[in-house]
């Protein structure tokens, strides 16, 4: 016969009650964990469905995610000649923020090279960017449907295709468009801004009297697509040809000086150690600390219900029960308060994890640490109920 | 079988309580025989040592000293024998019934029997066998999945009676069963050990200070200021 389930049965109320209240506890933990996890897949969702194997960035940056990096598109041309490179294209990354309705909405729009990669991943509606300009794809989680219109910088763009779930290492969803459109929203100087400054370049170049006219005419064509230039990327991606070396193409790109070539590792290095660092450590302390207090609380709880119990104890004692059916009615209790305040809390965010504002990743390795933990939490917190049964004396059941 | 063979043997045992300055002298050179199938009560008044005499036999108060005997087997001896297992002796030679009925309370009638059953080595169907049977001939059929919150003073030391016979012990120490109970109750108690002694061919041993409630028993011990006078 087994005492603890009997007076777990005997007791349900209160065992469920302390249960659920474990329970949240522990689906704390577990989000928290989750948590640091969505936190670790975000800052590399960009990074890994962009399957690059090198980033190219703005030398002494830890760009573009990290720092901001700005490097001339046309790059691009130089970078697909070095040796090794099957592939590269330019991507250009921006944090935008619109009124939507009354609240402020946060979004990372990517520009890229329709000809090139580093577009969407996949297309789970509609269809991918098809023309030049004023087409979008947006991330699921931006909320828009198939045929809306949302107005950047001069213009507005249809959105055409949904992509899954895609956020950047901030956790805001992705949106793309083509890298000619993110450079206009990019630059989104206003025509008049533009022709004032067409005025007075022409004017300043008048006013040089060594120059010829006809000089003069030449270098005021040149000078204003310059001040108009937004052929400027964050970023080029590029890929391997089979059996490339690595190291060998990172060397030949860091030899032209301007410019830092990252492999994917040392991207992941700067994302991972740098941005989230101080979060996963700040969410460690806080699981730390919640296991602690869900320690105490399970100790506490069976030392009380120890006490509740002496004359039980003392009984059975009395009857002649071993120590093991003492030690094992207590211990049980404990892992078994243990084992169904678990499966509440992860029942709990198995339910709830998708609604959460930041992405949530359960890990099963997490889960199997954490149930480890909890277990290794009861044994520990039953043996100050154990401690204290082993001390009664059977004479105790004698007392009215 | 050997028939001077006693259940109980109890010689000179003395118990003080405390030490130094504030000891207490509860018994003081204690000697009782019981034999098996017998019926024996110890009268006296309270404060008198009945409980300490009856927890020295039970094997839970050791005794300063003196001598314990229990169905043959030395278990005091100037203090408890050393390496003895009080607990297997326990659960295999006595059946405990005191006043209050200490059942445990999440436990059924049944499983409250069944428990003694279980921790001697019995298989659970078994155990529930000869529980069911037991609180059958307790007249508690019909209680036998109640909780002990739900059962009358009276069935609820029939429950204990029925635990304490569980495992066909050769020593029933009873301290004061009846006093929780009417004079009606308190009688058919008593009533039912009588029974209960002569079929199990075991040794009882009822602690009382009511007269009233030893009609029929075989012997009568009178404590008094921790002395035991024999008197039939
Ligand atoms: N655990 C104890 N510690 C100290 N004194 C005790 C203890 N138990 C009993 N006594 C004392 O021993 C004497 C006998 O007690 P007890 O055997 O309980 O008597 P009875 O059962 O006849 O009322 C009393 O004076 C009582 O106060
Ligand atoms: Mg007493």
């Amino acid at each position: 016969m087994n005492l603890a389930i009997r007076d777990i049965r005997y007791h349900r109320g209160r065992f469920i009650l302390t249960s659920i209240g474990l329970g949240l506890l522990l689906g704390v933990v577990i989000s928290m964990g989750g948590i640091y996890r969505g936190l670790f897949a975000d800052a590399l969702a960009i990074l890994n469905s962009t399957k690059a194997d090198i980033w190219v960035v703005q030398q002494n940056t830890n760009g573009p995610f990290a720092e901001s990096s700005r490097i001339p598109e046309d790059i691009t041309y130089r970078i697909r000649s070095v040796p090794g490179v099957s592939e590269a294209s330019p991507l250009s990354f921006q944090t935008i923020q619109i009124d939507k309705g009354a609240k402020p909405f946060r979004f990372f729009l990517i520009g890229y090279d329709l000809n090139g990669f580093g577009g969407p991943p996949e297309i789970i509606s509609g269809r991918g960017i098809g023309q030049k300009h004023y087409e979008m794809v947006v991330a699921a989680s931006m909320g828009m449907a198939i045929g809306e219109k949302i107005h950047l910088g001069l213009h507005d763009y249809t959105v055409v295709g949904i992509t899954g779930k895609v956020v950047s290492s901030g956790g805001d969803p992705v949106a793309y468009v083509t890298l000619a459109d993110a450079q206009d929203i990019q630059f989104k100087k206003d025509n008049d801004a533009i022709r004032n400054d067409r005025e007075r370049i022409g004017a300043n170049l008048d006013a040089l009297q060594s120059l010829s006219p006809g000089q003069a005419k030449y270098l005021k064509q040149n000078m204003s697509a310059i001040t108009e230039s937004t052929h400027t990327v964050n970023t080029i991606v590029a890929r391997l040809a089979p059996g490339a070396n690595l190291p060998e193409v990172q060397a030949r790109i860091n030899r032209w000086n301007h410019f830092r070539p990252l492999s994917v590792e040392e991207q992941t290095k700067i994302l991972t150690k740098g941005m989230i660092e101080k979060a996963r450590m700040q969410l460690g302390l806080f699981r730390a600390i919640l296991l602690v207090i869900s320690a105490v609380i399970i100790a506490l709880i069976i030392y009380t219900s120890t006490l509740d119990k002496i004359k039980v104890i003392a009984t059975l004692k009395l009857i002649g029960s071993q120590n093991r059916v003492i030690v094992g009615m207590i211990l049980q209790q404990s892992l078994l308060m243990g084992i169904i305040a678990y499966g509440i809390g992860y029942g709990l965010i198995l339910l709830t994890y998708e609604k959460f504002p930041r992405r949530i990743v359960l890990e099963d390795v997490d889960l199997q640490v954490l149930f480890i933990i909890v277990i290794i939490i009861c044994t520990i917190s039953s043996f100050v109920g154990i401690r204290k049964a082993l001390k009664v004396e059977p004479a105790e059941a004698l007392g009215g | 079988m050997d028939d001077c063979r006693y259940a109980i043997e109890v010689e000179n045992l003395t118990k003080i309580y405390g030490k130094g300055g504030s000891t207490v002298i509860a018994l003081s050179g204690a000697s009782i025989q019981v034999k098996p199938g017998e019926l024996v009560a110890i009268l006296g008044p309270s404060g008198s040592g009945k409980t300490t005499l009856l927890t020295s036999i039970g094997l839970i108060n050791e005794p300063t000293h003196g001598r314990v005997v229990i169905d043959g087997t030395v278990v005091a001896d100037e203090g408890w024998l050393p390496g003895i297992d009080l607990k297997r002796l326990r659960r295999e030679k006595l059946g405990f019934i005191f006043q209050a009925h200490n059942l445990i309370p999440f436990l059924t009638a049944r499983e409250n029997v069944m428990i003694a059953l279980e921790i001697n080595q019995l298989s659970r169907g078994e155990a529930k066998a000869r529980a069911t049977e037991l609180l059958g001939v307790l007249n508690l059929g019909h209680r036998m999945d109640n909780y002990p919150s739900s059962l009358s003073g009276g069935e609820a030391q029939r429950v204990a009676i029925a635990r304490a016979l569980a495992n066909k012990p050769k020593v029933i120490l009873a301290d004061e069963p009846t006093a929780a109970l009417d004079t009606e109750n308190g009688k058919n108690v008593m009533i039912l050990l009588k029974k209960l002694a002569l079929e199990n061919h075991s040794a009882i041993l009822v602690v009382t200070h009511d007269h009233r409630m030893v009609d029929g028993f075989d012997r009568i011990f009178h404590v008094n200021d921790g002395h035991v006078n024999t008197e039939s």
